[in-house]
């Protein structure tokens, strides 16, 4: 009979667990949001072109607005597409 | 003092010089309107995200500049939209911290962050490197250990 102590989980603790979101332009001292990188400001469209929400980048209210204003300005240089599909 | 930012896109079909008589066109022009240019970039022929007017690329430059008031945009900005050479421009007032960004982007402080895999390939490239020439040396030591001994 297998004693108690051997069996310790039944299944991996770690999997419903929500990891911790933070705000990467707090946690790493980013006070400007360049609008000429494409590539920085794709982390926070989706592949459809849009913006992601603050739900799932986790960014701070603060730096949402910056981000949305710097994706606007690539967008009228187009350096990033207002609408397209299959973007990442 | 205020900064700004003048980013503008040439039509990539004109010649070289054509783009670079536009470009330095607009720098004349911002200087005569009392303005001192931090810095001219030429950010090089880009592929558009979409098309603007039938074309696919274009010429990409970017001119920071330094001025007490923002009288000149105005102007500046009336000439390039009657400008045909220009698809688009986008002026945007720098604050402080983009300031020090492209003061730090300048200087070369900001770059892409390395992967994780490249720097994991740079470090094995080094040890590589380093192991060949201990060999070398081993090799060379082994030679001269070899001559000395046939000397005898």
């Amino acid at each position: 009979m297998a004693v108690n102590k051997d069996i310790k989980f039944l299944t991996n603790p770690n999997i419903g667990k929500n990891r911790q979101k933070y705000c990467r332009f707090k946690k790493y001292g980013i006070k400007y949001i360049d609008y000429k990188d494409a590539d920085f400001l794709l982390q926070f469209i989706n592949p459809q072109g849009k913006l992601l929400p603050r739900r799932i980048t986790g960014t701070s209210l603060k730096y949402q607005r910056k981000v949305a204003s710097a994706v606007k300005r690539a967008r009228h240089l187009a350096i990033l597409p207002y609408v397209t599909d299959l973007l990442k | 003092m205020r900064n700004y930012e003048i980013t503008f896109i040439i039509d990539p079909v004109l010649s070289s010089e054509e783009i670079e008589d536009a470009a330095s066109t607009y720098e004349k022009h911002l200087i005569k309107e009392g303005c001192k240019i931090v810095h001219n970039e030429n950010m090089g022929l880009r592929q558009l995200a979409y098309p603007i007017k039938k074309r696919t690329s274009g010429m990409y430059r970017c001119i920071e500049v330094e001025n007490q008031s923002s009288d000149f945009i105005n102007k500046v900005e009336l000439a390039l939209r009657r400008d045909e050479r220009i698809m688009r421009f986008l002026t945007v007032k720098l604050d402080k911290f983009g300031i020090k960004y492209n003061q730090d982007k300048r200087a070369g402080l900001i770059g892409k962050v390395k992967k994780k895999e490249e720097k994991e390939a740079e470090e094995k490239a080094r040890l590589e490197a380093s192991r060949a020439e201990h060999a070398a040396k081993t090799a060379v030591a082994a030679d001269a250990a070899l001559t000395s001994s046939e000397e005898e």
